[in-house]
């Protein structure tokens, strides 16, 4: 079990003097560990936003279907007759891809970097102080996040696993039809496993969030004395929203309390 | 005629101290001015080994390099950072008078010479309380973080032996700050290139040709391989010999052996027996103990310093009523009170600790009260002066000190002799400094606080630059022997043949063993208070323990991978023999000045009895091919800033 | 006052070299007063080791009052031990009881390599000082001490970064082996200062970079912080990531410029 490396004997000197490289900035920033943390916190606050959003718009599904199923269809045809129907929810969904992939493409280098910087674990057992199961599991909640993400969009947006997402619904009272949102949501939860499924997940997502939002303040800087003390109040608290929001929904749907 | 005269007539070698000319407050002018320079293209045709990168031997390599010089630096330990300055807490004195309290370099001059009983070379001080100005400047510019006032200027507070407020400060750390900033600039040249640093490395021998410092030969303690390095000059900045107490505040790996090694090349040894003995120290609590710890003398400045006047007390010290407390440093020296100099403070101390009126479990310390002070400026002025002290100590003694008085006693934190320099820190060998605690030359008989960061420095930064290119002016475009020369094929061989030679004995006791036994031998009879017939039985025990060391000593392991037995081993018998030396010198200086306090020569009230009409020099040793047989040499010391006077601080 | 601890049972990692095979083994210490200090634990151990013909367990260790920063050794699991604040070299056989068994690892960093037993190579850490922490001073020119007040709560914020010891219990702690804390606090100590503003931006881009070639990254768990032995805040980790991207953007025209 060899700590690889090997201490090089002999003297050192010059070793400041090497040409450092020239790269267009945003690499060069995004070339050090440092700019990877910075990446991920940045996407990390869009996506942040994301699912805060998502959670309040799908409020609705307490106003009752044709609500739920208006505020889809205001979406899917944001900003018409400026842009074409689904173009800016597709500007959109694009900004909030590159976001989720340069979050995962700098969560994979810097976990590489990190396996590399102790390539001998610790032969005996850790005595973790302050890290929590949220910070240490970082990798595991994205990774399950990750795969209800898949499982989430075949569901609910393509339809692949919900023979009623993508059927159209005409409202009393509407002159056109609409995507019946509503219908596809009562329908997917009241499936138990799907439904426990998507509890669960919410819950890794709220753990990662946890984490994810105070590590926000350090990896981009914002270190103020005067608001140190909130910054883990505040993870707490906009972990604990998304969740609570989240998770009514299918609890809703089982209760019978939405369907 | 005296008895110095006599001496100095029978000295072996020539002892040049080359003072220079002119009033002692021109001195150091005059040489600037006059001395050799080598051109800035020149300069990089010299190479210059610093052996130690502590305060003296970071800040000279530093600078040394930022001249132009070539510099090969070695270190001992892991890191340049790592060297014993670092444990200093009080702070640096600098002649600043930021105060307006009267300070100025003469009066630091003074204050050092008579702290240091005068028995230091007045040019020499002068010019550390000159440069000490310069220090200060430097140190700031460098980041060091001193302590500040509210207005955002440099905050300074008193320190034992002055009545001006003169130390600078950062936290009790001072001497961690100090050596990281000189640690930094010597870290940029390692980075730029004009430094080559040779980390675990340790000096095992000086090499001599042709009457000068040639190189050094070193062991790499990482795989035992022994090397040759050559240089146009050496600077010794290994600190001090402390450890040869065992017992002591300096570092576990602090070691005489570079000194020790240049010794038996020829460079004279200055006043082995001056040791300084600490005031506060953290008492010994058991036989296992491994070191002492330090707190730092400024806590003196706000903790009062009592024992019980009962030696039979048994009550926790909260109970003692003040009426049986003997404040004894306040009674015996109004003046400067519980600011009395470390010697005088530790041998009143020791006087009580023997008369059995000593406190704690082991009735082997005083109290040093805060409670006063806690009344006084409250709890958080005083967790703001001293809070790392304070839990230092909780750390190390398990009570609280803001609840129950520390305990403290003196044990053996540093050592004022060493090789013998002359003004340029020059040793009677040419081409070999030394710098720092390894040289004997500021302190004379006693070190006052805060002064061993200042003289580091100043020997580093402001001194060694401009006497090293002196020294190396003539040099121009002459050839130097090379490591090939059979003298290096020598040393090499012969530091292989000891190393091996340790490993071969194969006894049955570790080298810890030793080195316990001899301090205990020094520490009895060579330690805070000497007597004739106990150096005359130390110099009986020493030569039969070495005997014994070298007969049954064990070494496990090899000698070609990491084996600190086997260091330790090579540093202990440089401590043997050392130890022999300091009491040969402590038996031969009749008269008590300073850390010497020799019991047959003291004042009817206890205070030290200098004879400065037969010691008024510098002892320096020469090796005789013996550790028993030394050769003695004297260089007088000439005062003529300051008159002789009994140091008083009544 | 003092009490005696007995039957500590010690397991202790033992590997011959850099690249050997390691393992631990495991030694009974009888008896040992609880005002010892752990590596007087060691070394009484080592003595008999010694004596017994053994070799002695290396370990790093130098001024044991806790300021040059040379001890380390994992203890059960945590950096420099179980008491908080408190290098290796000051933790005291009080903070253990009779019969405990205690485990001791040497610090695991591929820039840490193992030199033998419990000994590890920090000098990663000098490469990153070497690099850039420093304030560029060259001996003689510095300007009066007095010259630029610097505010006393600055002065004593930079002092508490400053208060690094090196050892390098924050890699040995963070589960990436990051070097972030024991490069912020050197960054956050130089670039508070007024003395530090020239190099600021490049200090920053210098010392990260150099960092990056050696160490993993950080995620943010403060292992880091509960290990130092000098308490140092995470918040210089947060300083470190503002100025290193006001080095990257904000002053990229200064820095283009040479």
């Amino acid at each position: 079990m060899a700590q690889v490396v090997t201490s090089k004997r002999g003297p050192v000197t010059g070793t400041a003097t090497h040409q450092r490289k020239k790269r267009p900035f945003l690499l060069d920033l995004y070339s050090t560990a440092v700019g990877k943390k910075y990446a991920m916190g940045l996407s990390g606050i869009a996506m942040m936003g994301f699912v805060l959003f998502h959670m309040i718009g799908n409020l609705k599904i307490y106003a009752g279907a044709a609500d739920l199923d208006h505020y889809a269809h205001f979406l899917q045809t944001l900003l018409y007759p400026l842009a074409p129907k689904g173009w800016v929810l597709w500007i959109l969904r694009g900004g909030l891809i590159s976001m989720l992939f340069l979050h995962l493409h700098a969560a994979w280098s810097l976990t590489r970097l990190n396996r590399h910087a102790r390539p001998v674990k610790y032969q005996s057992k850790r005595d973790y102080q302050i890290a929590n199961f949220a910070s240490r599991t970082m990798r595991w909640s994205g990774i399950i996040v990750l795969g209800f993400i898949v499982w989430h969009l075949l569901d609910l947006t393509f339809g692949v696993v919900n023979s009623e997402t993508g059927k159209m619904i005409t409202h009393p009272g509407d002159e056109e039809s609409v995507k019946a949102v509503y219908a596809s949501i009562v329908y997917s939860f009241q499936r138990t496993p799907v439904a426990l499924f998507y509890v669960v997940a919410n819950i890794l997502l709220g753990i990662h969030l946890f984490h994810g939002t105070w590590s926000i303040f350090q990896s981009l800087g914002w270190n103020n004395p005067r608001f140190n003390n909130w910054r883990r109040g505040f993870a707490t608290g906009f972990a604990s929203l998304v969740v609570v929001g989240n998770v009514s929904f299918p609890i809703a749907v089982m209760a019978g309390i939405v369907g | 005629m005296t008895l110095t005269d006599e001496l100095f007539a029978k000295n072996t070698v020539k002892l040049d101290s080359k003072i220079p000319d002119g009033p002692v407050a021109d001195k150091w002018d005059n040489y600037k001015e006059n001395m050799k320079l080598v051109n800035p293209n020149n300069k990089r045709k010299f190479k210059v080994i610093v052996v130690g990168t502590g305060l003296a031997g970071a800040s000279a390599a530093a600078t040394l390099a930022e001249l132009g010089y070539q510099v090969d630096a070695f270190t001992f330990h892991d890191s340049a950072r790592r060297a014993h300055s670092i444990a200093a807490q009080g702070g640096i004195n600098g002649a600043k008078n930021y105060k307006g309290d009267g300070d100025s370099v003469h009066r630091l001059f003074y204050d050092t010479v008579k702290g240091g009983d005068f028995r230091a070379r007045e040019a020499n001080v002068h010019r550390l309380a000159q440069v000490s100005v310069d220090i200060i400047d430097q140190m700031v510019a460098q980041g060091v973080p001193f302590a500040r006032e509210y207005g955002g200027l440099l905050d300074n507070r008193s320190f034992g032996g002055a009545q001006v407020s003169r130390t600078f400060y950062a936290r009790g750390q001072t001497g961690q700050q100090l050596l990281l900033g000189a640690y930094q600039q010597f870290s940029r040249q390692v980075g730029l290139g004009g430094i080559s640093l040779y980390n675990r490395s340790e000096l095992i021998d000086i090499v001599v040709i042709d009457g000068r410092a040639s190189g050094i030969v070193v062991r790499d303690l990482v795989t035992g391989e022994i090397s040759s390095h050559a240089a146009h000059a050496v600077v010794l900045a290994t600190g001090g010999y402390g450890n040869a107490f065992f017992l002591s505040t300096n570092a576990m790996a602090c070691n005489v052996t570079a000194a020790w090694r240049a010794h038996r090349k020829g460079a004279l040894f200055a006043n082995p027996c001056y040791t300084q003995i600490h005031p506060t120290c953290i008492p010994q609590s058991d036989d296992s103990q491994s070191k002492l710890t330090l707190m730092s003398e400024s806590l003196r400045n706000d903790g009062r310093v009592w024992v019980p006047t009962n030696p039979d007390e048994t009550r926790q010290a909260r109970d003692i009523p003040e009426e049986e407390r003997d404040y004894y440093l306040e009674r015996l020296y109004p003046s400067f009170g519980n600011l009395a100099p470390r010697d005088i403070s530790s041998r009143a101390a020791k006087r009580l600790v023997d008369k059995g009126q000593g406190v704690g479990p082991k009735k082997n310390g005083v109290y040093l009260d805060f409670s006063e002070a806690i009344e006084r400026l409250g709890h958080d002025v005083v967790q703001e002066r001293y809070g790392n002290l304070f839990e230092m100590y909780e750390r190390i003694a398990g009570e609280n000190p803001y609840e129950t008085p520390m305990r403290i006693y003196p044990a053996s934190h540093y050592t004022m002799g060493g090789l013998w320099v002359d003004y340029e820190l020059q040793t009677n060998i040419p081409g070999l400094y030394a710098a720092g605690e390894a040289n004997f030359s500021d302190h004379g008989a006693n070190r006052l606080g805060a002064s061993a960061l200042m003289q580091g420095l100043s020997d580093g930064y402001f001194v060694l630059p401009y006497t090293i290119g002196n020294g190396l002016a003539p040099l121009l475009g002459k050839s130097m022997p090379g490591i090939d020369h059979p003298e290096f094929k020598a040393a090499e061989e012969a530091a292989r043949e000891r190393f091996n030679a340790y490993l071969a004995i194969n006894g049955t006791k570790s080298p810890d063993y030793f080195h316990r036994e001899l301090g205990k031998i020094i520490w009895d009879y060579c330690g805070m208070e000497r007597t004739e017939e106990g150096l005359k039985k130390a110099l009986e025990l020493l030569p039969a323990l070495y005997q014994e060391f070298k007969t049954d000593l064990r070494v496990t392991g090899d000698g070609d991978n990491m084996n600190q037995t086997l260091e330790k081993a090579g540093r202990v018998d440089d401590f043997f023999q050392l130890g022999m030396l300091m009491c040969r010198d402590a038996l031969d200086r009749n008269e008590s000045c300073g850390g010497h306090f020799r019991s047959e020569y003291q004042t009817d009230d206890g205070e030290a009895l200098r004879d400065d009409e037969n010691y008024c020099h510098v002892a320096a040793w020469q090796w005789g091919g013996d550790p028993m047989t030394p050769n003695l040499n004297v260089e007088p010391l000439e005062f003529e800033a300051v008159h002789l006077a009994t140091r008083s601080y009544k | 006052m003092s009490n005696h601890l007995k039957n500590i049972t010690l397991r202790i990692w033992r590997q011959a070299g850099p690249a050997a095979k390691g393992n631990f083994e495991t030694h009974v210490v009888d008896e040992i007063t609880d005002e010892a200090s752990f590596l007087e634990m060691l070394d009484i151990l080592n003595d008999k080791l010694v004596t017994e013909g053994k070799e002695a367990v290396v370990f790093d260790h130098d001024c044991r009052e806790g300021i040059c920063g040379t001890c380390s050794l994992m203890i059960d699991g945590q950096a420099h031990g179980p008491q908080r604040g408190t290098a290796t070299c000051q933790l005291h056989m009080r903070q253990f009881k009779s019969n405990d068994t205690i485990t001791i690892e040497p610090w695991r960093a591929s820039a840490f390599p193992i030199i033998k037993d419990l000994m590890v190579d920090r000098s990663a850490f000098d490469r990153i000082i070497e690099s850039g922490g420093y304030i560029t001073a060259d001996t003689g020119g510095a300007p009066d001490a007095n010259l630029i007040p610097i505010s006393k709560i600055v002065a004593d914020a930079a002092m508490d970064s400053a208060a690094c010891i090196g050892c390098g219990a924050c890699v040995a702690a963070c589960p990436n082996g990051a070097a972030n804390l024991f490069t912020g606090a050197k960054i956050a100590h130089l670039s508070r200062l007024p003395q530090g503003q020239a190099e600021r931006y490049s200090r920053v881009e210098a010392m990260v970079e150099t960092m990056d070639e050696k160490f993993g990254s950080c995620t943010n768990h403060g292992e880091c912080e509960a290990a130092c032995p000098k308490e140092i805040s995470i918040d210089v980790i947060a300083l470190m990531n503002k100025d290193f991207r006001k080095a990257k953007f904000a002053n990229r025209k200064d820095l283009a410029r040479k």
